[in-house]
C-alpha cells in the first residue's frame, strides 16, 4: 500500500465528486499477476468507488536487456533475438531488423524475397490481430471468440511451420533476403488460407460487431483524440482509429508494398469500438495484399549478394516498418565492426501504452481492462 | 409407523400441510441429495456444452467423455489445503459460504415438483422463496468484507448493489403473475371463463390456477405474460450473478470477485450455492410461467390415450439418453487403451436404459410424470444459462444498473398496471 502510494504521489488527480460517500479513495494494484493485463503489466489504479482517478504503469517485469545484448552479438547472431520482443508478431520484428541492417549496408533484397517477406508479414499481421481479438473479447467477457480466433490462427502457424520449421519465433528472414526457398505448394496453402479465413472473419463479426453488450462496452470507451495520439507518439491501429491516415506501408513503402493495391482503414471517434472495426478491416486488407502477392510472386533468387561477415560501414540508420501494433523502428549505430555499437528499438507497444492514462481517466475499472485490451500490447515488446 | 406413512400417502397433500414431520424429513433429504446431484450434473454439462459451443471437446480424460470429472474435482477440492488469509475475519469468513449454501437450499422448501411433491405448501410460498433467496446477498457481502482484500470487497459491493436492484424488477414480474391468478379478463383476453379466480401466493395454487384457467401464464393476456416472463428471465440471470451479468466474479477485472480469497472446500460451497440458486430461480420461473409440473396441453389433449402418450415421455427420455451413450460406445476408438472407458460408457448406457425401462412400469410412470415435466422445464433454463455464458460479453457495472433501473423496472411497472387494467375489463 505504501509502495503504491509512493508511485501515485506525483500523479495529478482528476475531478472528484465531493460527497460524503466517496471520502475514501482506494488504491489497488492490478497485476503483475492479473488475468487481464496480458502478461506482467502492473497498473496501479487510484479509484474513487468504481471511477478511475489515475493510473500508473509499472513495467520491466519482463526486461531482458535485448538492446544491450545486441551490442555483444554480431548482426547475424542478434537476428533471432528480435523475434522474442513481440513474440505474437515475430515475423514483423525480423523484417524490420533485416531491412534496417540492409539499409545500413546498402543492400537490396531481391524481388522474390521481398514478396515472400510481404506474404509472411501480412499473414503474421492477421495472426496478431486474431490473437488480439480473442483476448480482447475474453477480457470484455465474451469467451467464445477466443477459441474461434485461435482455431484460425493455427492455420497461419502451420504455414510458418512448413516454411521455416518454427511456429512462433520464426526467424524467417536473413539479412539480404530469405534463407529458405518456399516449400512446394506454398502458394496453394496461402491461397487456401485466404479463402478459408474470409468467412471466418465474418463469423467473428457476427458474434461481436452488432452485439448490444459489445457496443455498450466499447463505444465511447477509452476515447483518444488524434491530437493526443500524435503528441504521445501513438501509432498503428490506435492512431488510425482516431482518424489519422498514417500507415508506413503507404507513407514510406518498404519491402514490396508499393506494388500492391490496398486501403488504409481509419476510424472517426477514436474509441474502443472504432479500434475494433479498424483492426477487423485491416485483417481483410491484409488478405487482399496476400492474395495479390501470391498471384504475382516473381521467380528468381531469394538472397542478395551479402558478404560472409556482416560488417556495415560506420554510420547510423533509423528504419521503421508498420508492425501489427504500430510503428516498429530500429535505430542502429555502427562503428564499422561486426557488432552494433548501439541498437535502439522503438517498440509500438511501449509507446502506445503511454496513452493508457489519458484513455481511462474518469472512466470505470471495467474500462481499464477494455482499454488495455484495445491497446494491444505485448509485454515482451514493452519491456524488451 | 406404517400407518403413519400410508396415512400420508392417502392424504393427497404435502407432508408439511399434513403435519407429517417424518415424511417431510424424507422429502428434505431427497431434495437436498437431488439438488446436489443436479449441481454435479450441471457442472459436467456446463463444461461439456460450453466446450462444444467453443469447438472444444471439454473434459474427456476422467471416465468416458469426462463423466467422472465432477467426482475428480470434488476430491481435488476436498483435499486441498485449507487457507484462511491471516488478515481475514475468521468467523465471518467461515460463515459466509455456509450462509450462501443455506439460503440457496432453503428456497427448495416450497418448490412444488408435483401437486403433492413438495416439502410444504405455504400460503406465502413465492414470498418466502424470494425472501430467502435474496438473503444470499448477505453471504456475499460477508465473504467480501471478511476477506479483507480489495478485489473481494469491490466484488461484494457490486454484487449487493446488483442483487438488490434486480430483486425489484423480479418482484414486479412476480406480482404480475399473482394478479393473473385472480383475474381472467373478458373480451378477447378472456381465458378460462368460469374458473373462479383465487389470488394466491402459494406455489402449488399458482400452478393449479394455470390449470383452471387453461393457460400457462407466459401466454396469458398476450403479450403481457410474455413480457413479465422476459423481465423475470433477465432478472434471474442477474440475481444469480451469471453471464452476462457476472460482474461480481468478473474474472478479467476482479480476478474472482468476492471469492478471490477462498479455496478448497469453502470455495466449492460457493459454487454449490451458486448452482443451487440457479436451479431455485429457474424453478420459480417454471412454476410461475410455464405451468410447473403440468404436462403440455393438460386441458385440450385429454383422454386415456393422451394420458398414456405423455406418461411415456420420462421413459423415452432416458431411453434416448441411453441411445446417445450407446452410440458413444460404438464411436469409441477400438484400442486396448480405451477398453475400460468403453466398458464404463456401456455400463452407463445400460443404467440409463434400465432407469428408462423402470419408468415405463405403470405405477412408477404415473408417480414420476409431474416431477419429469417440472425438471424438463427447469432444464431449459439451465441450458439457457450456459448458452448465455457462451454468447454474451459482460455488462459494465453502470450499464447493468441502467438495464435494471431504467429498462426492467419501468417495464415491470407498466406490465403490472396494464395487467391490472386488462384483468378487470
Amino acid at each position: 500500500m505504501t509502495d503504491a502510494t509512493k508511485y501515485m504521489s506525483h500523479l495529478e488527480l482528476g475531478e472528484r465528486d465531493e460527497t460524503f460517500l466517496d471520502s475514501n479513495e482506494l488504491i489497488i494494484n492490478m497485476g503483475p499477476q492479473h488475468p487481464a493485463t496480458h502478461g506482467v503489466l502492473r497498473v496501479i489504479l487510484k479509484l474513487d468507488g468504481e471511477k478511475v482517478l489515475g493510473t500508473e504503469c509499472v513495467i520491466g517485469y519482463l526486461h531482458r536487456g535485448v538492446e544491450k545484448i545486441a551490442e555483444n552479438r554480431t548482426y547475424t547472431m542478434f537476428n533471432p533475438y528480435v523475434d522474442r520482443m513481440d513474440y505474437v508478431a515475430a515475423v514483423s520484428n525480423g523484417l524490420g531488423y533485416c531491412e534496417a541492417v540492409e539499409k545500413l549496408m546498402n543492400i537490396q533484397a531481391p524481388p522474390r524475397a521481398n514478396y515472400i517477406r510481404v506474404i509472411l508479414t501480412e499473414l503474421n499481421r492477421i495472426a496478431s490481430h486474431q490473437l488480439w481479438l480473442g483476448t480482447h473479447a475474453l477480457d470484455i467477457g465474451a469467451m467464445t471468440p477466443l477459441f474461434y480466433t485461435f482455431r484460425d490462427r493455427e492455420e497461419i502457424l502451420k504455414i510458418f511451420e512448413k516454411y521455416c520449421g518454427a511456429r512462433l519465433t520464426t526467424h524467417a528472414f536473413r539479412i539480404g533476403g530469405c534463407q529458405y526457398e518456399t516449400y512446394d505448394g506454398f502458394e496453394k496453402d496461402v491461397q487456401n488460407f485466404v479463402t478459408f479465413v474470409r468467412p471466418k472473419i465474418d463469423e467473428y463479426e457476427a458474434l461481436l460487431t452488432s452485439n448490444r453488450i459489445w457496443l455498450e462496452r466499447t463505444r465511447e470507451v477509452g476515447k483518444i483524440s488524434a491530437k493526443d495520439c500524435i503528441a504521445l507518439g501513438v501509432t498503428g491501429p490506435v492512431l488510425r482509429a482516431s482518424g489519422v491516415k498514417w500507415d508506413i506501408r503507404k507513407a514510406q513503402p518498404y519491402a514490396a508494398y508499393s506494388e500492391f493495391d490496398f486501403e488504409i482503414p481509419i476510424g472517426e471517434k477514436g474509441d474502443t469500438y472504432d479500434r475494433y472495426l479498424v483492426r477487423m478491416a485491416e485483417m481483410r486488407q491484409s488478405l487482399r495484399i496476400v492474395e495479390q502477392a501470391v498471384g504475382k510472386i516473381p521467380s528468381g533468387p531469394i538472397m542478395a549478394k551479402v558478404p560472409k561477415v556482416i560488417k556495415p560501414p560506420a554510420g547510423e540508420i533509423y528504419h521503421s516498418i508498420e508492425a501489427p501494433k504500430g510503428e516498429l523502428g530500429y535505430f542502429i549505430v555502427s562503428d564499422g565492426s561486426t557488432q552494433p555499437y548501439r541498437l535502439r528499438v522503438r517498440p509500438p507497444s511501449f509507446v502506445n501504452l503511454q496513452a493508457l492514462d489519458i484513455m481511462v481517466r474518469g472512466q470505470l475499472v471495467a474500462d481499464v481492462i477494455a482499454v488495455i485490451g484495445t491497446l494491444d500490447i505485448v509485454l515482451g515488446e514493452v519491456d524488451r | 409407523m406404517l400407518n403413519y406413512i400410508t396415512d400420508y400417502l392417502r392424504s393427497n397433500t404435502t407432508p408439511g400441510q399434513a403435519g407429517n414431520v417424518l415424511w417431510a424429513l424424507v422429502y428434505i433429504l431427497i431434495i437436498f441429495g437431488g439438488v446436489s446431484l443436479a449441481v454435479v450434473a450441471m457442472n459436467w454439462l456446463e463444461r461439456k456444452l460450453l466446450a462444444h459451443f467453443q469447438i472444444r471437446l471439454g473434459p474427456m480424460r476422467v471416465g468416458p467423455h469426462g463423466l467422472l470429472q465432477p467426482i475428480a474435482d470434488a476430491i481435488k477440492l476436498l483435499t486441498k489445503e485449507d487457507i484462511i488469509p491471516s488478515e481475514a475475519d475468521k468467523p465471518v469468513f467461515w460463515i459466509a459460504p455456509v450462509m450462501i449454501l443455506m439460503t440457496a437450499f432453503s428456497a427448495y422448501v416450497v418448490v412444488p415438483f408435483g401437486p403433492t411433491h413438495a416439502v410444504t405448501d405455504m400460503n406465502i410460498g413465492i414470498l418466502f422463496m424470494l425472501g430467502v433467496s435474496s438473503l444470499s446477498v448477505l453471504g456475499i457481502v460477508m465473504a467480501g468484507w471478511a476477506s479483507n482484500s480489495h478485489y473481494p470487497l469491490i466484488g461484494a459491493l457490486r454484487s449487493s448493489a446488483q442483487m438488490v436492484s434486480y430483486e425489484i424488477a423480479m418482484g414486479l414480474a412476480v406480482v404480475t403473475v399473482i394478479l393473473m391468478t385472480s383475474l381472467h379478463g373478458l373480451g378477447i383476453y378472456g381465458t378460462g371463463a368460469g374458473a373462479a379466480g383465487t389470488g394466491t401466493l402459494s406455489m402449488i395454487e399458482i400452478v393449479k390456477a394455470q390449470l383452471a384457467q387453461q393457460t400457462w401464464f407466459v401466454f396469458k393476456f398476450f403479450p403481457l405474460g410474455l413480457i413479465s416472463f422476459f423481465i423475470f428471465a433477465v432478472a434471474m440471470v442477474a440475481e444469480t450473478n451469471r453471464a452476462p451479468f457476472d460482474l461480481p466474479e468478473a474474472e478479467s477485472e476482479l480476478t474472482a470477485g468476492f471469492h478471490t480469497e477462498y479455496s478448497g472446500l469453502r470455495w466449492s460451497l460457493f459454487m454449490l450455492g451458486e448452482y443451487a440458486a440457479m436451479i431455485a430461480v429457474s424453478s420459480i420461473a417454471a412454476t410461475l410461467w410455464l405451468g410447473g409440473w403440468l404436462r403440455p396441453f393438460p386441458n385440450t389433449l385429454t383422454g386415456d390415450t393422451w394420458d398414456l402418450v405423455f406418461s411415456l415421455f420420462p421413459g423415452l427420455t432416458f431411453l434416448g439418453l441411453a441411445l446417445i451413450a450407446f452410440l458413444g460406445v460404438i464411436r469409441m476408438p477400438k484400442h486396448a487403451y480405451f477398453r475400460l472407458q468403453t466398458l464404463g460408457l456401456a455400463g452407463f448406457a445400460a443404467v440409463l436404459a434400465l432407469i428408462g425401462l423402470i419408468l415405463f412400469i405403470p405405477p412408477v410412470r404415473d408417480r414420476i410424470q409431474d416431477i419429469y415435466w417440472f425438471i424438463a422445464k427447469v432444464a431449459i433454463f439451465m441450458y439457457l444459462y450456459i448458452w448465455y455464458r457462451a454468447t454474451f460479453p459482460r455488462y459494465r457495472f453502470d450499464q447493468l444498473m441502467k438495464v435494471g433501473w431504467k429498462v426492467l423496472l419501468p417495464m415491470g411497472i407498466g406490465v403490472l398496471l396494464v395487467t391490472a387494467i386488462v384483468g378487470v375489463l
